[in-house]
């Protein structure tokens, strides 16, 4: 239909991931949400879907698409989208949501826009807004093609709402061929980490090159403990190899839009503005005035993070302790 | 075991790229280019495997002449040789032009395993590899952190939200690197001298089997519709550190009410 827009629902921690619920607010604002769900997926999950605006759930509960990456669900989606024609497909910006889309669209031979702010549709053409270079631009685009238009939308674009639908859910059949269990997830490990996460924390202290290595890092593990936060990184601080890849805020890796948001020892180049930029408050300590993230800030200081930290520290347990 | 990697030459980090209004097009003529840190980190793992498993690496790449320099530190790292797409009629080719453009040069290699980043530096759509694999027919392993082949098959450990997964695939196959899953080698001189010796293939888009109405801009799906400036922030204060840095950011904490 002309103003269908899917939803590919994702789950994670036993739970409908937040970007999918908010995807279904923005496709049900734009036309009629409906979603995909696909493998084992707690029982009130389909009910989820459609309280935030999914007025049809596509459903297989198939564990093949949990045991097997990419393939089963491609050939799913695949084979859906060449049945029902939807106007637009949203998946979130994660591990699972971009190789979807990539396959899909060699697939299909259509196009995809990833790293999707926001959309709209007019008579079935979709423009897109995409921060590009980081922050530093951001450009509309437009698919061309027949068909589907494919979307990679960044999380946290927009806010999940309640928006009830009756229970609609059709169920599809699993992908059986055996050639699409090619790559085959052995193991799921969990690597254990203290407070709150990334995403969801308040406060968010992050470490760049500034730093200068990886035991540095826990001075600012301190700073967010004293607050309750979490502690990121930029990409230099990856890179590097001081941190874990699950730190890095910015375009390519998380997105975070917390209450009050630490730049310490960060340039502010723009890969990593685009990660933090919509912050409550960005507090900034940088040795170079110079540096772009002075630019962003509500508050910054102009000094030696390795002075000015420990005594912000102190100063906030002196403070908590008054 | 055979290795093709899969990368790309970009302007340097030291170039704030700037976009030319007419074509939508970033900029990338006339200034400093090096091979993206991420095809670097490609490269490296091309070369450890092939190292501990025999075999050749060879990079494949599409850009300007501009791209060059980047072909030959790759080449300097230790790649054997190098296929070299070079042709104006793929100027302005989106996700999927570039993908069967790269999966066209590859397939008239002898390979095992495709090594790409997960994303360019310079672009980070970060599907070109995917998108790689289902035109070659290759199962996909991404978001590698790790890569270890054994007996024909390919095991990484993948990045998850929570931590990693152990993901297992047959040969062949492609996998995508995460950022810093090594730290890439620098050339030495005998590397660099080698490279010169080495061979740079030089293809066309019409060399690969591909029309020009299927790759570039012409066969591009996305048009880039308008470029822009967001608003920018204003910014806010920011003070010299005089000894009581620490202590001011306490007090702004306290203005805003956070303690």
């Amino acid at each position: 239909m002309a103003d269908t827009i899917w939803v590919y629902a994702e789950i994670n921690d036993d739970r409908i991931t937040t970007t999918s619920l908010e995807m279904l607010a923005k496709a049900s604002e734009v036309g009629t949400a409906e979603a995909v769900l696909l493998g084992p997926a707690p029982d009130d999950a389909a009910q989820t879907l459609a309280n935030y605006g999914a007025s049809k759930i596509y459903r297989c509960a198939d564990a093949v698409y949990k045991d097997y990456l990419t393939l089963p669900a491609a050939e799913t989606v695949a084979g859906l989208i060449q049945k029902h024609n939807p106007a637009v497909m949203l998946f979130a910006s994660s591990y699972a949501g971009r190789d979807l889309v990539a396959n899909l669209s060699a697939r299909l031979d259509c196009g995809a826009i990833t790293d999707v702010g926001d959309f709209e549709l007019k008579d079935g053409s979709v423009v897109a807004t995409i921060p590009a270079l980081g922050a530093s631009y951001q450009n509309t685009s437009t698919l061309v093609h027949a068909g589907t238009k494919l979307l990679v939308v960044r999380p946290k674009s927009f806010e999940p709402k309640l928006n009830d639908k009756p229970l609609a859910v059709e169920e599809v059949a699993a992908a059986a061929d055996e050639k699409l269990r090619r790559v085959h997830m052995k193991e799921r490990v969990e690597v254990k980490r203290e407070g709150p996460s990334l995403e969801g924390a308040k406060i968010v202290v992050s470490g760049g090159r500034g730093l200068k290595g990886e035991e540095q890092f826990n001075m600012l593990k301190d700073l967010a403990d004293v607050l309750g936060g979490a502690v990121g990184a930029s990409r230099a601080a990856v890179d590097a190899g001081w941190v874990p890849y699950a730190m890095q805020i910015g375009q390519t890796g998380k997105t975070v839009k917390p209450d009050i948001y630490f730049a310490v020892g960060i340039s502010g180049a723009v890969q990593h503005l685009s990660g933090m930029k919509t912050s409550k408050y960005i507090i900034t300590i940088n040795k170079d005035a110079e540096a772009p993230i002075f630019q962003y800030s509500d508050f910054g200081i102009v000094g030696d993070l390795f002075k000015v930290v420990p005594q912000l520290i102190e100063e906030l347990k002196k403070r908590k302790g008054a | 075991m055979n290795v093709v990697v899969c990368g790309k030459v970009i302007p340097a980090s030291t170039v704030i790229i700037e976009i030319d209004s007419s074509s939508k097009r970033m900029q990338r003529k006339g200034v400093p280019h090096e091979l993206d840190p991420a095809a670097a980190s490609a490269v490296e793992e091309g070369l450890r495997l092939t190292e501990k498993h025999g075999g050749a690496v060879v990079l494949v790449t599409m850009g300007t002449s501009d791209a060059t320099i980047g072909i030959r530190n790759a080449l300097a790292m230790g790649v054997t040789s190098a296929v070299h797409i070079l042709d104006d009629a793929v100027a302005g080719s989106d996700t999927l032009g570039t993908a069967k453009l790269l999966a066209a040069a590859i397939k008239k290699l002898e390979y095992d395993l495709v090594i790409c980043a997960t994303e360019s530096s310079d672009s980070y759509s970060g599907i070109v590899h995917g998108q790689i694999a289902q035109l070659l027919g290759l199962p996909a392993l991404t978001f590698a952190k790790e890569v270890a082949v054994e007996g024909g098959k390919i095991t990484i450990k993948r990045q998850s939200e929570t931590g990693f997964d152990l993901v297992e695939s047959s040969l062949p196959a492609l996998v995508a690197c995460s950022s810093g899953i090594n730290e890439p080698r620098y050339p030495q001189l005998k590397g660099i001298m080698a490279a010169k010796k080495k061979e740079i293939k030089v293809y066309t888009a019409a060399d690969l089997g591909l029309s020009p109405d299927q790759v570039g801009e012409k066969g591009a799906r996305e048009k880039v519709l308008s470029i822009g400036r967001p608003p920018k922030r204003q910014a806010g204060k920011a003070v010299v550190d005089e000894g009581e840095g620490g202590k001011q950011i306490a007090d702004f904490l306290a203005e805003i009410k956070v303690i």
